[in-house]
């Protein structure tokens, strides 16, 4: 039988079909218009239109980062396409699996600076995986095809297809499945046997062992398996901003989190161990401080998909390429064998661990101004909201202390800007999300700030029946900024307020605001209404929440490591170092 | 600093040197010289790339490119076992007083002149960057008017091709 002829427009909507691909987030316009049309008769395509493309861009990487599947958002030429570009940097450097397709001019027009022309591919070479320009209907199924095997194996990221207008326009048959020729792509998943062997060898002869666990582990779903790890060595585990989740908060081997603003007990057993073993994490500038001071009586295992993370910042003794799953697995197997259920004796590092855990437990003073406590509202959703809810934060101080009072139990359960550090992150990324996992409470933790970037897809949610929860840490500033100048810039607060607090002229009044696109609008300023607005919230699925928190504007985020210096100036308060021994003095 | 000389073996595909340069920047890296052109492949084209670099950042460079998806492969050739060659294009003043000197200079280096005019020669040389460099230098008192190059060309002795593995 001869193949049906499809338009290139046709074959976009039946190859995304036939790829799995069931939620798209996206905004029509002139170049794209082709493709809108047979998309609307898409009976196993879910679009949802947003309100600007950087929102469906988050949205997708939302959507990628709750459920482990590839995010889809699309967008017309030019300025649709441009408007993406955030997203696919933020997914670039947080490795997630997103596909973006972008209309472009008619192939004869490309290179004349036609009405709404961008050369996209261009532009987005430093920051997509890959990316493909289409300027012929038959090359649709297999680029198509090509883009999301890209975008999904491997160390994951995003891809992006261009195609022209007349290539949607275009005709031509419909084969599939498509040849995918692509012969300089091949990730390798599969660990070097004499690799783990060495690798098991130094975690035997280890005394300071610490498990440095990255997002890789989240993206790999390998948590079962380090969880496995980390019972037979019985180290203790360190989980970076990208990591929260990959290991249980609740067992006792979890320090919480390494860096720039993780624990006290985190932060030193880097610093003061033997043995990293690092596993899909990459020595960000965020978790290392200053990298020549970093762990420097540390050997190091450093397991990654990515070669080209290996020896990037810090030397790898042991390297190990491949899926850490894979490695990880084997790895066990061979730890198994070697132990036969004896643990390495590492109870003297435990001892000191464990006495700065009691010194230095996370904590927060109350604000000075009489405003709720920031830490103590987060904390609060995070209990009433338990681990099976998902939480999407924006970029700063909200962020941090998300990431440090908000206890995670499963990977995938919180969502951020991790590398980018993108402002406005949040409210797209919970709708992705809750698009994805309909059934699981979706939080955003907003910052007053990054929800001014990017909170008209409150719109989006409302008329797409997508009810998240939205709250906002009001301290009518940028909070982060504004920690900064406080700390380094004499107290000097250059363009850092926001005048959304109540005693400020609030524009905008985010309780107005909310109710303008059809959310329930909660304010609350004491800390006694916080439980009852959670649960209002909690209990609210007929539309979007939004809870506009108002919190003192000085409370700071700490532990901290200033940056650029040494993890060793790790302060837990404002000019409070730790002591690391009892007894011993500065 | 040492240089080094790379060969990347590249599907023949629109931007491809575009995604190979904007590494080369984005990394902070300085290309010496570049050289591209099909291989005995269709479809397939060899860059050769001679870059100034430190050992461990040139290893990052070579596993950022080996990233690039249409990037097939990627050796650092070295010295020993490589034969180089530069061509150059020389446009040198002449006139009837130093003209036979310069063509003496042609014969010792093995060079060819390839267009006369009354008050000029063209000249190609072709071999390694050393001698290129001498032959510059020993024209350089007559004057050079013009000059073009290409990139270091460079492939590996023997038998062995950079191709074989890939075909099957």
């Amino acid at each position: 039988m001869a193949n049906e002829v499809l338009t290139g427009a046709q074959a976009i909507v039946r190859s995304l079909e036939l790829l799995g691909v069931t939620d798209i987030f996206g905004l029509p316009g002139g170049a794209i218009l082709p493709t809108y049309d047979p998309l609307m008769d898409s009976t196993k395509i879910r679009h949802i239109l947003v309100r600007h493309e950087q929102g469906a861009g988050h949205a997708a990487e939302g959507y990628a980062s709750a459920s482990g599947k590839l995010g889809v958002c699309i967008a017309t030429s030019g300025p649709g396409a441009t408007n993406l570009v955030t997203a696919i940097a933020d997914a670039h450097m947080d490795s997630v699996p997103l596909l973006a397709i972008t209309g472009q001019v008619n192939s004869t027009s490309i290179g004349t600076d036609a009405f709404q022309e961008a050369d996209i591919v261009g532009i987005t070479m430093p920051i997509t995986k890959h990316s493909f320009l289409v300027t012929k209907a038959e090359d649709i199924p297999a680029v198509l095809a090509s883009a999301v095997l890209i975008a999904t194996t491997g160390r994951p990221g995003p891809v992006l297809v261009d195609i022209a207008k007349d290539a949607q326009n275009g005709k031509a048959e419909f084969i599939w499945p498509p040849k995918i020729d692509l012969p300089g792509y091949k990730p390798v998943t599969k660990p070097h046997g004499k690799q783990i062997q060495a690798a098991a060898q130094l975690i035997k002869d280890a005394k300071r062992p610490v498990l440095y666990v990255g997002g890789g582990i989240v993206r790999a779903g390998a948590h079962l398996e380090l969880l496995e790890l980390a019972k037979i060595i019985g180290a203790p585990v360190v989980t970076t901003l990208m990591a929260r989740g990959a290991y249980p908060d609740s067992d006792e081997q979890n320090l919480g989190m390494p860096g720039m603003h993780g624990t006290v007990p985190a932060v030193t057993a880097l610093q003061r161990s033997d043995l990293l073993i690092t596993l899909g994490a990459r020595f960000d500038d965020r978790v290392t401080g200053q990298v020549k001071t970093f762990a420097v009586g540390a050997k190091v295992i450093h397991v990654d998909i990515d070669p080209a993370e290996i020896g990037k910042i810090r030397f790898a003794d042991v390297p190990i390429v491949g899926d850490a799953k894979e490695v990880i697995t084997e790895l066990n197997t061979e730890l198994k064998a070697d132990l036969k259920g004896n643990k390495p004796d590492i109870a003297e590092w435990w001892a000191f661990l464990n006495d700065l855990r009691t010194r230095y437990p996370l904590g927060y003073t109350q604000p000075d101004d009489g405003k709720m406590s920031p830490q103590f509202v987060i904390s609060r959703i995070g209990e009433l909201s338990g681990p099976e809810a998902i939480f999407a934060a924006g970029v700063g101080q909200h962020q941090m202390w998300s990431a440090q009072f908000i206890k995670y139990e499963r990977p995938n359960s919180w969502l951020n800007s991790g590398g980018a550090g993108t402002m406005g992150y949040a409210v797209p990324a919970a709708m992705g999300a809750k698009v994805a996992q309909p059934e699981r409470l979706v939080w955003a933790i907003d910052g007053d700030g990054c929800f001014q970037m990017t909170n008209q897809e409150l719109a989006t949610c409302t008329i797409n029946n997508i009810p998240i929860k939205v709250a906002i840490i009001n301290n009518s500033s940028l909070g982060m900024v504004r920690q900064w100048q406080t700390l380094f810039y004499n107290s000097r607060y250059s363009n850092t307020d926001l005048n959304t607090g109540t005693d400020t002229i609030m524009v905008p009044d985010f309780v107005k605001l909310a109710e303008a696109y059809g959310c329930l609008g909660i304010r609350v300023e004491k800390e006694e209404d916080v439980d009852a607005a959670i649960k209002l919230a909690m209990e609210t699925n007929d539309r979007p929440v939004v809870i506009d928190f108002i919190v003192g504007r000085d409370a700071m985020v700490w532990p901290m490591v200033p940056a650029g210096l040494s993890n060793d100036a790790v302060q837990f308060a404002k000019d409070e170092r730790p002591v690391w021994e009892e007894g011993e003095e500065e | 600093m040492s240089q080094h000389v790379l060969s990347l073996l590249v599907e023949d595909r629109p931007g491809l040197l575009t995604r190979v340069a904007g590494l080369f920047a984005r990394r902070g890296f300085n290309i010496e010289s570049l050289a591209v052109g099909a291989t005995e492949v269709e479809g397939l084209s060899r860059i050769t790339v001679v870059v100034n670099v430190d050992g461990l950042p040139l290893e990052q460079v070579t596993k950022q490119l080996n990233k690039l998806i249409n990037v097939i492969k990627v050796v650092e050739l070295d010295a020993e076992t490589t034969v180089e060659r530069d061509h150059m294009l020389i446009k040198v003043r002449t006139d009837a007083a130093t003209r036979s000197q310069v063509l003496e200079a042609v014969t010792l280096f093995r060079a060819r002149v390839i267009d006369v005019a009354s008050d000029a020669l063209i000249i190609e040389v072709t071999g390694e960057t050393a001698k290129c460099q001498a032959f510059i230098k020993v024209l350089e008192p007559f004057g050079i008017k013009e000059l073009v190059q290409s990139g270091v060309l460079a492939i590996g002795r023997g038998s062995k091709s950079i191709t074989e593995k890939v075909l099957k």
